[in-house]
């Protein structure tokens, strides 16, 4: 990643902050738009998983990494604590790669 | 926590606010050595937590550079996730008040956690307490962990032997759990991750992440408008 697509980045992120505390504020947005907001979230990390547990390129494909990432959603599921669900994501895929 | 004195009160909401500071440094030592495994060096990934500073937004570009993503694609779902502190930036707009140089100082704080904690206070004064506790506090644990990740993952050589390339989908499954929790949570997340399948042979990389997102949040939100 490129010096100036962090700058980009960091621009964007405080514009966005600073829009609702000082550029908006007393602004009520449409309950639609809050809606949208409050489900964006949901929709992009769900996405930012899949492509980055099954997808290789341009391809699917199934393997380590979707035993390790299973292992850990279950570990979620469970109210594990933040970083127990990373580790046991890794170290299960690593487990599995190494078996294989 | 209600019957305390005020003393009490500002005691605790503090000290919760550092607490969670500590809990998300953890977390920052993740995004570094996610950072540096997608092929950022140190001094960017710190670059990211020190002036980017949201936390999903950064782990979102880095996923998408790491996938092989565009720049543009990377940017796009960086502030695709930090649109929601614009939202956080209104809710607490009335709590803090003040001169334009803190309130632009405290906008770099606004973020999921340090907003959580004040709109959970009961009054104004709590409610500044506890944005200011948790904001700092995440911001100085959340850089020193980044900087512990990127420089330790440095050290560990190939990311794959250890699993490394697994930690950024296993962290934001734990992110997406809340999120499935809300209304229409699960069907836009089942939806946005079908899309991004389907896209991906298709669409250049990182793009598919972006349609499937934007796709799912228009398909569904008329179904669970309350």
């Amino acid at each position: 990643m490129s010096w100036a697509t962090i700058f980009v980045i960091a621009g964007g992120a405080y514009l966005l902050k600073v829009s609702g505390l000082v550029l908006l504020r007393g602004w009520q947005p449409p309950t639609l738009v809050q809606r949208c907001l409050d489900l964006l979230p949901a929709a992009l990390i769900a996405a930012l998983i899949v492509v980055n547990t099954v997808v290789t390129g341009r391809y699917l494909v199934a393997d380590a990494r979707l035993v390790g990432v299973s292992a850990a959603a279950v570990a979620a599921w469970r109210k594990l604590p933040f970083l127990a669900v990373v580790i046991i994501g890794a170290a299960v895929t690593a487990l599995v790669r190494r078996l294989a | 926590m209600s019957r305390g004195s005020g003393a009490q009160r500002s005691a605790s909401v503090v000290s919760a606010g550092v607490l969670l500071g500590l809990a998300v440094g953890v977390f920052g030592v993740s995004f570094g050595l996610i950072a540096v495994t997608a092929g950022l060096s140190p001094a960017k990934a710190s670059a990211m937590s020190l002036l980017v500073f949201t936390g999903a937004s950064q782990f979102a570009a880095v996923g998408v550079v790491g996938a092989g993503g565009s720049p543009a694609a990377a940017i796009a779902s960086a502030l695709f996730l930090g649109a929601r502190n614009a939202a956080y930036g209104l809710t607490m707009a009335p709590v803090l008040e003040g001169r334009l140089p803190k309130r632009l100082l405290a906008a770099q704080l606004v973020i999921d956690e340090s907003t959580a904690l004040a709109m959970a206070q009961s009054n104004n004064r709590e409610r500044q307490r506890g944005f200011w506790a948790a904001g700092v506090s995440i911001y100085v644990f959340w850089n020193i962990g980044t900087v512990i990740g990127a420089l330790g993952g440095q050290l560990i050589g190939k990311p794959e032997t250890w699993g490394l390339d697994a930690a950024f989908p296993a962290a934001f499954v734990a992110l997406l759990i809340p999120h499935l929790r809300k209304v229409g949570g699960r069907q836009t997340a089942l939806l946005g991750a079908a899309l991004a399948i389907a896209l991906t042979p298709i669409l250049p990389p990182g793009i598919p992440i972006l349609v499937a997102a934007v796709a799912s949040v228009l398909g569904l939100r008329r179904r669970t408008t309350p």
